[in-house]
C-alpha cells in the first residue's frame, strides 16, 4: 500500500496541475486563441459532471446491492441526449437568445422576470445540492482512509475541510475573475475537460484490469456475474421506470448540469455531437461496473464496502499505481462536480436574492454611484464560501454515514420539481408565473415532507413518521392519502410531480398573465419562429449618459463602451451616446441580463427608466403592427399576382399590334397597288380614246370606254367599303331596326350572290325567325361572307352549307364551305381592318370586308366568330331575336 | 426564371430535412422501448443480471450509434443553414 504521503502528494500535485490548467486556458482565451476550448469535444466532456464521486465509486456499490438498476441512472440521460432535437435544442436556444445565466433564471425569465420564482428555484437548488456536496466531501475522505490504514490515522475531518477550502479557492479564482457577460468560464471548463477523460480512463482501467487479468477475460466474468449473489435480477418495474425518469429529469435541471448544457455552450452545433458523445461516455463509465461489482463481491472479504470497490480491488491485487490512478480518478469527479454546482449556485444566489435586496434596500441613485459589480462579484465569491462551507457542516452533522449515500436520489428527486415549470415554460404559452409557483411550491412541500426530511435520522419524529402529524393518517410522510406499501422514492416522485404539475396546470388555467409574461412566453416557446428579443420598453425619456453610467458599473467600462458605440454607430450617430430607443434598451437589458440575470437586469433598467416597462397597450399596439404587416404583405402580394396578369395581357397586345403593325404596312401597299391598277388603266386608255379620236373604229372606243367604266366601278367599290368602315366605327351610322324573317335575309342575299361563280349552296335547319335587325346589313353581311367563299374556297366543287338555329334569344347561322380553312395563326386576325387570309393576290378585294362583317354585329347586337374544326372556313353569326320570338322560345 | 427551376430541389431537400428530423424525434421514443423491453422477461423471473445486462448494453450501443448517424446528418444541415434558418415543422 502506498504512503499516505505518496497519496496527499499525488493530490496536492493533480490540484496543482488542474490550477495551472485552468491559468492557461484563461490566458488562451483572453487572447482569443481558445477557439477548441469552445469546440464540441470540451462541451461534451463537460457534461461529465454528471458522473460524479457518487457514480464513479458508488456506481458499483449500487450494482453490489441491486444488480442492473444502476444503469437507470445513465439511461435516464442518455434518452434526454438522444432526444436533443426535441428539448435540448430549443432550451439552448433559448438559453442564448435571452441570455440565461442559470436554471432559476430560465424560470424567472420566462414567468415575467419574476424574482418571487428565482428566488424560489435557488432556494430549491441549495436545499437540494448542499447534501450532495457533502457527498462529495465524504467520498474524498473515505478514499482517503482507505490509504490510511497504518498507524498513523490522519483527521479525516481536517482532509475534507481542506478538499472544501481548497475548492473555493479555485472556484472563486476562475469562476469569479470577471462579470463574464456570458458566463462563460474557460479556464473551469478546460479543468473539467481533463478531469472528464483522468475519470473515464482510470475507471476503464480499473475495470479492463479486472476482467482481464483478476477474472481471466470476459467469458469467464460473465460466468462470475452468473455464480455472484446479484446474478438473478430481481427488477422492480416502478423503479425501473421511475429512476430512469427521475434521473434524465435531474440532468435537465440540477443546476450544474443546466451550467454547463445552456450557459458555457457556445455553439447550437455543439449538441449533435453530445448528442451521441455523451451517451458514448456514459456507456463507457458504466461499462465496468457490474464486472468490477461481482468480482468484489467474490474476492472481498465479507463486510468490505462495495461503494470503494473500485479503490480496494487493485489494492488487494497490490496494484497501487493503478489504484493511485483509481483514487485520482474518484477525486477528479468530486471536485468537478463541487466547482460547478458551486458557480451555479453562486451565480443563483448573487442574481436572484442578494442583487435584488441590494436594490431594494440601497439609495434611489445606488445604481449610479454604487458599484454594482463590486457588489455582484463578491456576493459570488461570499455565496460560494457559504456554499462549500454548508456542504462541509452538512457532512460533518450528517456523521458521514450510510445516510449520506443515499441522498443522490433524494436530491434528484428535489431537483426534478423544476422540470414541470421548466417544460410548461418551453413548451406552453399558457403557462403563468402563479402556476409555476403554485406548482413548484407544491412540489417542493410534497418532496420534503416525504422524502427530505424523512431522509434524516433526526429529521422527523418517530411518532409522525408511524401514524402522521397529529395522528392525522392520510399525511403520514411515507403514505400519503393512506397509499403505503410504495418504494419510499417513487411515492414521493409521483406525488411531489403529481401535485406540482397539478398545481402548474390548474394555476395557469385560471390566471391571467401580465404583459411581461405574455411577451416572455412568446418569445421562449416561439423561440425557432421569431427573432430574438420581445419589446419589453418603451421609448422614455431616459438620458444615455446614465444607461452608461450603470452599464459601466456592470459589464466593466470598456465592455460597457463597446456595447453603447456600436449601438450608436447602428443608429448612425458618432459618439458613445446612442438614443435610447426601444430596440437599444433591449439589447442592453440582455448584456445585463447575462451578467447579473435577467429578472435583476430588467429591475435596474426599470429604476433608470423610471419603470417604463411594457403595458397591455404596447402588447396590443405590437401584435397590431404585426397584423398590419401581415396585411400589407398579402396587399404587396395580390399586387405582385394583379402585375403579373397585366404584364401578360400587355405582352399579349404588343404582340396583337406588333402583328397588326405588319399587316398594316402590307395592306398600305397592296391599297395603293389596287388604287393605282384602275387608274393606270383608265389613265392609258382615256389617252388612247384623246389621241386617237378620230383613227379608233366604233367597237374599240366602246370596248375602251368600258374598260375605264369598268375600272371606275372597282375604284368606287374600293372607296365606298373605306367609306363604309370608317362610318361604322365612328357609330355615325344610321340603322334601320325592323322586324324581318331570317329566311328573307338570307334569300335576298344568296339570290344578290347568284352567279358569281360556281358555288353549290346547301341550306339547312330552322330559318322561320324573326328577327330585330336592319335588314339591308344583315343581307351585307351574309353577302359578304358568300362571296368570301366563291373567293377563297379554292377546291374544284367549292360547297357552302348555311346552317340555322335557335340559340337562347338569339338566331344562329353558320357559314361553312369545304375548302382549305383558315390556318391557326390568322384565325385571331382575320377581323381586323386590312387583314387577308392567305395569297392576298387571289383575293381581289382590300380585306375590308370580314372587318365591316364585325362591326355591322356588333351594332345590331350580335356577333361573328370563327368556328374552327368544321373541316372547312366556318363563320358563326349570332342575331337577336325578335322580343316575340325569345318569349317563343323560351 | 432559375428560382423557379431549382423550386423542386429546394422542396426535396426540405422535405429530407424534416424526416429526419422526425427521425430524431422518435429516436427517444425508440430508446424508452428498448430500455423498458427487459422488464418483460425480467418480471417473471427468467432474466439473469449478465444475460440481461449484455441485452442492455447491446440495445444502448445500437441507441448511440443511430444516433450518431442522424445528428451526423442534422449537423450538416444545421451548418449549411447556419442556424438562421426557421423551424422546419
Amino acid at each position: 500500500m502506498p504512503a499516505f504521503d505518496v497519496i496527499l502528494g499525488a493530490c496536492v500535485l493533480y490540484a496543482a496541475l488542474l490550477f495551472v490548467i485552468a491559468f492557461l486556458a484563461e490566458r488562451l482565451s483572453v487572447r482569443g486563441r481558445a477557439r477548441w476550448l469552445r469546440g464540441p469535444v470540451v462541451y461534451t466532456l463537460s457534461m461529465s459532471i454528471y458522473c460524479t464521486a457518487w457514480t464513479f465509486y458508488g456506481a458499483v456499490g449500487y450494482a453490489a446491492r441491486s444488480g442492473l438498476e444502476f444503469a437507470t441512472i445513465y439511461l435516464g440521460p442518455t434518452l434526454v441526449l438522444v432526444g436533443w432535437w426535441t428539448l435540448l435544442r430549443k432550451l439552448v436556444r433559448v438559453g442564448r437568445s435571452q441570455r440565461i445565466t442559470s436554471v432559476a433564471d430560465l424560470i424567472s425569465s420566462r414567468f415575467g422576470k419574476s424574482n418571487l420564482l428565482g428566488g424560489l428555484v435557488t432556494l430549491l437548488a441549495v436545499v437540494a445540492t448542499t447534501p450532495y456536496i457533502a457527498l462529495q466531501l465524504q467520498s474524498v475522505t473515505l478514499s482517503f482512509a482507505v490509504f490510511s490504514d497504518g498507524p498513523q490515522a490522519p483527521d479525516l475531518n481536517a482532509i475534507a475541510l481542506w478538499v472544501a477550502a481548497g475548492l473555493a479557492v479555485f472556484t472563486i479564482v476562475f469562476g469569479t475573475r470577471r462579470l463574464d457577460a456570458n458566463e462563460r468560464h474557460d479556464g473551469i471548463v478546460a479543468a473539467i475537460a481533463v478531469e472528464a477523460v483522468v475519470k473515464l480512463l482510470a475507471l476503464l482501467a480499473v475495470g479492463l484490469f479486472v476482467v482481464f487479468t483478476v477474472a481471466g477475460g470476459p467469458a469467464e466474468t460473465f460466468r462470475i456475474i452468473d455464480a455472484s449473489p446479484i446474478a438473478e435480477w430481481q427488477v422492480q418495474p416502478g423503479r425501473w421506470v421511475g429512476l430512469t425518469f427521475l434521473a434524465g429529469a435531474a440532468f435537465l435541471c440540477l443546476p450544474r448540469m443546466f451550467q454547463v448544457l445552456v450557459v458555457e455552450n457556445s455553439d447550437e452545433r455543439h449538441l449533435a455531437t453530445a448528442s451521441w458523445a455523451f451517451p458514448l461516455y456514459l456507456f463507457a463509465m458504466s461499462l465496468f461496473t457490474l464486472p468490477i461489482a461481482a468480482v468484489g463481491l467474490g474476492r472481498m472479504p465479507e463486510g468490505a464496502n462495495p461503494d470503494l470497490f473500485v479503490l480496494t480491488l487493485p489494492l488487494a491485487e497490490n496494484q497501487e499505481a493503478l489504484a493511485l490512478f483509481a483514487f485520482l480518478g474518484g477525486f477528479s469527479s468530486a471536485t468537478s462536480m463541487v466547482i460547478v454546482a458551486a458557480i451555479a449556485l453562486a451565480t443563483m444566489i448573487s442574481n436572484h436574492v442578494v442583487m435584488p435586496i441590494w436594490l431594494r434596500s440601497g439609495p434611489p441613485g445606488a445604481l449610479v454611484s454604487g458599484d454594482v459589480r463590486h457588489v455582484a462579484i463578491r456576493a459570488r465569491r461570499v455565496s460560494i464560501v457559504a456554499i462549500l462551507a454548508l456542504g462541509y457542516a452538512y457532512y460533518r452533522l450528517s456523521g458521514g454515514g450510510e445516510a449520506l449515500a443515499a441522498i443522490g436520489l433524494i436530491s434528484f428527486a428535489g431537483i426534478a420539481q423544476i422540470l414541470p415549470a421548466m417544460l410548461g415554460g418551453l413548451f406552453w404559452r399558457g403557462a403563468t408565473r402563479v402556476g409555476a409557483a403554485l406548482g413548484l411550491g407544491l412540489g417542493l412541500l410534497i418532496w420534503g415532507w416525504t422524502l427530505f426530511l424523512p431522509s434524516f435520522a433526526t429529521g422527523l419524529p418517530q411518532a409522525v413518521m408511524a401514524s402522521g402529524p397529529f395522528g392525522i393518517d392520510l399525511l403520514r410522510p411515507q403514505a400519503l392519502f393512506g397509499i403505503g406499501g410504495v418504494d419510499p422514492l417513487l411515492h414521493a416522485l409521483i406525488w411531489s410531480l403529481l401535485f406540482n404539475t397539478a398545481g402548474l396546470v390548474i394555476g395557469s388555467l385560471l390566471t391571467f398573465p401580465s404583459p411581461m409574461e405574455r411577451l416572455q412566453g412568446a418569445a421562449m416557446v416561439n423561440v425557432f419562429r421569431t427573432k430574438p428579443g420581445a419589446r419589453g420598453w418603451q421609448s422614455t425619456h431616459v438620458e444615455a449618459e446614465d444607461l452608461l453610467v450603470m452599464a459601466q458599473r456592470i459589464l466593466g467600462p470598456t465592455e460597457a463602451q463597446a456595447v453603447f458605440r456600436s449601438a450608436a454607430i447602428r443608429q448612425g450617430k458618432a459618439g458613445y451616446l446612442p438614443d435610447p430607443d426601444q430596440e437599444f434598451l433591449e439589447g442592453l437589458e440582455r448584456e445585463l441580463a447575462g451578467s447579473v440575470g435577467g429578472a435583476t437586469a430588467h429591475a435596474m433598467l426599470g429604476q433608470i427608466t423610471g419603470g417604463g416597462s411594457v403595458s397591455v397597450e404596447e402588447l396590443m399596439r405590437v401584435a397590431d403592427e404585426t397584423a398590419q404587416i401581415m396585411e400589407y404583405s398579402a396587399r404587396l402580394e395580390a399586387q405582385s399576382r394583379e402585375l403579373a396578369r397585366t404584364a401578360t395581357q400587355l405582352r399579349e397586345a404588343n404582340e396583337k399590334l406588333t402583328r397588326l403593325s405588319v399587316q398594316k404596312d402590307a395592306f398600305l401597299s397592296q391599297i395603293s397597288h389596287e388604287l393605282r391598277t384602275p387608274m393606270t388603266s383608265i389613265r392609258s386608255f382615256s389617252e388612247l380614246l384623246r389621241d386617237g379620236a378620230g383613227t379608233l373604229d366604233p367597237e374599240n372606243r366602246a370596248r375602251f370606254a368600258g374598260i375605264i367604266q369598268d375600272e371606275a366601278e372597282r375604284l368606287t367599290r374600293l372607296l365606298d367599303d373605306l367609306l363604309d368602315l370608317s362610318v361604322l366605327e365612328s357609330g355615325q351610322v344610321t340603322l334601320r331596326i325592323e322586324e324581318a324573317q331570317l329566311a328573307d335575309v338570307l334569300d335576298r342575299a344568296i339570290q344578290a350572290c347568284d352567279g358569281g361563280g360556281p358555288v353549290m349552296i346547301e341550306r339547312s335547319g330552322r330559318a322561320e325567325m324573326r328577327l330585330r335587325t336592319d335588314p339591308d346589313r344583315l343581307a351585307q353581311v351574309f353577302i359578304n361572307l358568300v362571296t368570301n367563299c366563291r373567293k377563297y374556297c379554292r377546291v374544284d366543287t367549292p360547297r357552302l352549307r348555311i346552317v340555322s338555329r335557335l340559340s337562347g334569344d338569339a338566331a344562329e347561322v353558320d357559314f361553312i364551305d369545304n375548302g382549305p380553312g383558315i390556318p391557326a395563326t390568322e384565325q385571331q386576325m382575320i377581323f381586323e381592318k386590312f387583314a387577308r387570309g392567305g395569297d392576298s393576290r387571289a383575293a381581289g378585294g382590300a380585306g375590308l370586308g370580314l372587318a365591316i362583317c364585325r362591326e355591322i354585329l356588333g351594332r345590331l347586337g350580335g356577333s361573328i366568330a370563327y368556328l374552327p374544326g368544321q373541316g372547312g372556313a366556318a363563320f358563326r353569326v349570332r342575331v337577336p331575336l325578335a322580343q316575340r320570338d325569345v318569349h317563343a322560345a323560351g | 426564371m432559375s428560382p423557379l427551376k431549382e423550386l423542386p430541389f429546394l422542396e426535396r431537400t426540405s422535405y429530407r430535412r424534416r424526416r429526419l428530423g422526425d427521425a430524431a424525434r422518435l429516436l427517444p421514443v425508440l430508446g424508452m422501448v428498448l430500455f423498458l423491453l427487459p422488464l418483460m422477461w425480467a418480471s417473471d423471473g427468467a432474466g439473469t443480471t449478465a444475460r440481461s445486462g449484455l441485452y442492455l448494453f447491446g440495445a444502448w450501443g445500437g441507441l448511440i450509434a443511430l444516433s450518431f448517424a442522424i445528428s451526423l446528418r442534422l449537423a450538416r444541415i444545421v451548418r449549411a443553414e447556419d442556424g438562421t434558418g426557421p423551424e422546419g415543422d
